[in-house]
């Protein structure tokens, strides 16, 4: 950046762009040049603090910079041209905006003077992405850039936060304006007019929780984002309730705790859906009653109240009808319900453990059941592997140190039902959009952002190939990234939809891949291909210590299935188990 | 069952797709949606009619207020607000209509019960100017079709409306209202509230 001695200097538009980001603390930004944001591209080298990671597909930027912000709880930031480069970014902020990731996107437009005229590579992305942002810019002057993007930055990242695109003409990139940081500022974040949790509503959830015998916490993404970690865990305790998690709300609380049940809903194990079931009483702290957690809403936990703890009041009845909503940063609301919970009220005394003694008497039947805890058999089970993974994380004393990052589909749901986190943000997964894909680059972005910890990619070999173009930037970034392929030959959460529901009809569902590890050979990357369990802890340990990007070709058991899984339009406590006589499961003869 | 809902918004390029986009993606038919300047600066004043469920009204509005572009929401009931409607119609009246040439005298006669104007004058037809409640409106559009007249063109403009002032609350039951303890507040800059205002519980509705 050019020193002035000036108060406000005066900069191109492009100039102000970048010293807006650096005055926002921005030092990484994901993206790809093109004509309409070369201006900016060629102001880069003023920037020296601003590190710009070179993508092989916008879609990945976009998706990297989510990584990043959830690794980090700040603000990811990336960039792409205008038109074919601005359009790739869609499924990257949908993504982000489904699951309430706060990024900012830069795209570079045409020429103001030629806005809506066709012109090469233009495109109406603020039209496009208005879905699917939480709110979008369009720039035509370097006067109003600073503003913007500061604005940009509060919106993402203020009440539930969410995807931002600003929208820079080329012409307003090339002007030039005078730059003032401080004059910029937006106004002060507007909380919501129905954002603030009433004392009445607080006292009803005292009472409700003071009287229930049957509590449960679900705890979601919220808990994460509110940075509430420790109060949930503190009203837990204190009043011994039991949580449930959200894929999402998975890294909220230690899964070792003993009061954390796990994953809850249509992959959930099935202590926690019941104990779901049969509450009196649903405690939902930063969640939303997606249909993947709630299954059929007409038989959802029918003789609980519920009390919902959410920052965004449009979701508020949306799913699921509450008794008590208290509107906030879930932070703030525990902070004034539970000094009132303690004060002069005994927490529950002998029904409490006799409701905690009920869910984990029901654990002993399904644990049996659980592949997990079935001898090594000669096959290779992905859970098994992800199990392992886990196991030789903890075991080095790394766990506070690994980052998850899991692509969408079987594995994904594995990785929830085996990998034990310990450590908020130490889970990043595309739960609401779904979207195949995203490990890989949202793992460069994990990994820029948090270079001391251990990343691992764990994706399918469907999922995989969608992007595995990535694997240059992680070369080209010298990256050093685990990637654990979970190679079972199927697109397999579609294989096992099609084996529940279509009759074994699988259309479309078995996949070809190329061999991963000459793949990965062909980009520089050492790897090794797993087929028996007795590998997969040394491979694990040899990729963790390399020092370098590592993959792990792991050949599961083709037709296997996650269980339990409930169907479609049923309840949560009707639950498909893994067969009783699953050929699978069966010990090899010669064994 | 119809909603009403009156939003001050910025008045800035694609604030109106905002909320029509918000209303297409919750799958809601806009029954209608007038916009124009307001007694701020830069600020739309938008009254929007939609036709959704009973409970979908909070979630609506709530939808409403989290686009950055929204100031204020605020969901009014007939008998908290004045509703007005502004209607043109177009009617057939002239020698070779049934009624001859004395169509137009009677069509006079019911544009004044109606408190109706007439606004233009064709060999062929008259054109009727109302402004009022939308029932009566229709109760125009109605007798207009019964008596036999064949009624050209309507254009509507589509619901306007504005909360009444503060009224004692003998004159809120003579019109109907629930006495509400603080019926403005969602109308008013969230800025300009003092911070320890309790709200009234909206899910008590």
């Amino acid at each position: 950046m050019a020193d002035s001695n000036n108060a406000n200097p005066t900069l191109t538009g492009s100039e102000i762009l970048l010293a807006t980001l650096a005055g926002e603390g921005i030092t990484t930004v994901f993206g790809y040049p093109g004509g309409a944001i070369l201006p900016v591209y060629d102001s880069l080298r003023k920037f020296p603090t601003i590190h710009h990671v070179l993508v092989r597909h916008e879609q990945s930027a976009a998706h990297m910079a989510d990584g990043y912000a959830r690794a980090t709880g700040r603000v990811g930031v990336c960039m792409a041209t205008s038109g074919p480069g601005a359009t790739n970014l869609v499924t990257g902020l949908a993504t982000a905006m489904m699951d309430s990731i706060p990024i900012v996107a830069i795209t570079g437009q045409v020429s103001s003077k030629v806005l809506g005229t066709d012109a090469f590579q233009e495109i109406d992305i603020t039209g496009i992405t208005l879905p699917i942002t939480k709110h979008n810019f369009l720039v035509t002057r370097a006067e109003q850039i600073a503003t913007a993007v500061r604005e940009a930055f509060q919106i993402a990242r203020s009440g539930r936060p969410g995807p931002v695109l600003v929208d820079i003409t080329k012409d307003a990139q090339q002007a030039t304006a005078a730059f003032d940081f401080d004059a910029a500022r937006p106004r002060p974040y507007r909380p919501h007019p129905m954002l603030r949790a009433e004392s009445s509503s607080i006292q009803e959830a005292v009472t409700l929780i003071q009287q229930a015998k049957r509590p449960v916490i679900l705890a979601g993404h919220g808990v994460v984002e509110s940075g509430a970690e420790t109060q949930v865990l503190a009203l837990a305790e204190a009043h011994q309730i039991p949580i449930a998690s959200t894929l999402l709300g998975l890294d909220a609380v230690p899964a070792n705790h003993p009061l954390s049940l796990g994953l809850m809903g249509m992959h959930g194990e099935s202590w926690v859906n019941h104990a779901i079931q049969q509450a009196d009483l649903l405690l939902a702290f930063g969640m939303r009653f997606d249909d993947r957690v709630t299954g059929n809403l007409s038989k959802y936990s029918p003789n609980s109240k519920k009390i919902h703890v959410e920052i965004d009041p449009s979701e508020i009845n949306k799913n699921v009808w509450v008794d008590v909503a208290l509107i906030g940063d879930l932070k703030e609301v525990l902070s004034l319900l539970t000094p009132l919970l303690s004060a002069g009220n005994q927490p529950r005394g002998a029904d409490g453990s006799e409701w905690l003694k009920q869910i984990r008497a029901s654990k002993g039947n399904a644990s049996v059941r659980d592949i997990i805890n079935l001898p090594d058999n000669g096959h290779l089970y992905a859970a098994h592997v992800i199990h392992d993974i886990w196991h030789e994380a903890a075991a080095a004393g790394r766990l506070d140190q690994t980052i998850i990052v899991t692509d969408v589909g079987q594995h994904q749901m594995w990785e929830a039902q085996y990998f034990k986190h310990q450590a908020p943000r130490s889970l990043i997964t595309s739960g609401g959009l779904g979207t195949m894909g995203f490990a890989l680059p949202a793992a460069i972005g994990a990994k820029t952002a948090c270079p001391e910890k251990d990343v691992w990619v764990i994706v399918g070999d469907g999922g995989f190939q969608m992007t595995a173009a990535e694997l240059s930037t992680i070369v080209q970034e010298k990256l050093a990234i685990n990637i654990a392929v979970i190679n079972n030959g199927f697109l397999g959460m579609v294989r096992q939809w099609q084996e529940a529901i279509y009759d074994k009809n699988y259309s479309a569902s078995p996949i070809l891949s190329p061999d991963f590890v000459l793949l990965a050979a062909a980009h520089g990357i050492a790897g090794a291909t797993v087929r028996k369990r007795a590998d997969v802890i040394p491979h694990a340990t040899l990729a963790r210590t390399s020092g370098k990007p590592f993959l792990i070709n792991f050949l599961v058991e083709k037709e296997d299935g996650v269980y339990p899984m409930i169907a479609p339009g049923s309840a949560l406590h009707e639950m498909l188990r893994r067969p009783q006589h699953d050929p699978l499961l069966e010990l090899p003869e010669d064994l | 069952m119809l909603h009403t809902f009156v939003a001050l918004v910025q008045d800035r390029p694609g604030v109106l797709t905002r909320v029509a986009s918000l209303f297409r993606r919750l799958n809601i038919n806009i029954v209608s949606l007038t916009v124009g300047e307001s007694e701020r600066p830069d600020t739309s004043r938008m009254t929007i009619v939609c036709d959704a469920h009973e409970n979908a009204a909070h979630r609506i509005r709530a939808s409403l207020y989290k686009l950055e572009t929204t100031i204020s929401v605020d969901e009014v009931n007939r008998t908290e607000a004045v509703v007005r409607e502004l209607c043109l119609i177009k009617v057939a009246a002239g020698p070779n209509q049934p009624h001859g040439l004395h169509s137009r005298s009677q069509i006079f006669e019911l544009a004044q019960v109606f408190r109706a104007r007439v606004v233009d004058l064709a060999p062929e037809s008259i054109m009727l100017e109302m402004t009022g409640s939308a029932s009566k409106i229709e109760g125009l559009l109605q007798v207009l079709g019964e008596s036999g007249y064949s009624i050209l063109e309507v254009s509507r403009t589509g619901r306007m409306a504005m909360r009444r002032g503060h009224h004692t609350s003998r004159v809120l039951q003579a019109l109907g209202t629930r006495p509400t303890l603080n019926p403005s507040v969602f109308a008013e800059d969230p800025d300009a509230l003092p911070s320890d205002q309790t709200l009234p519980n909206i899910f008590d509705e």
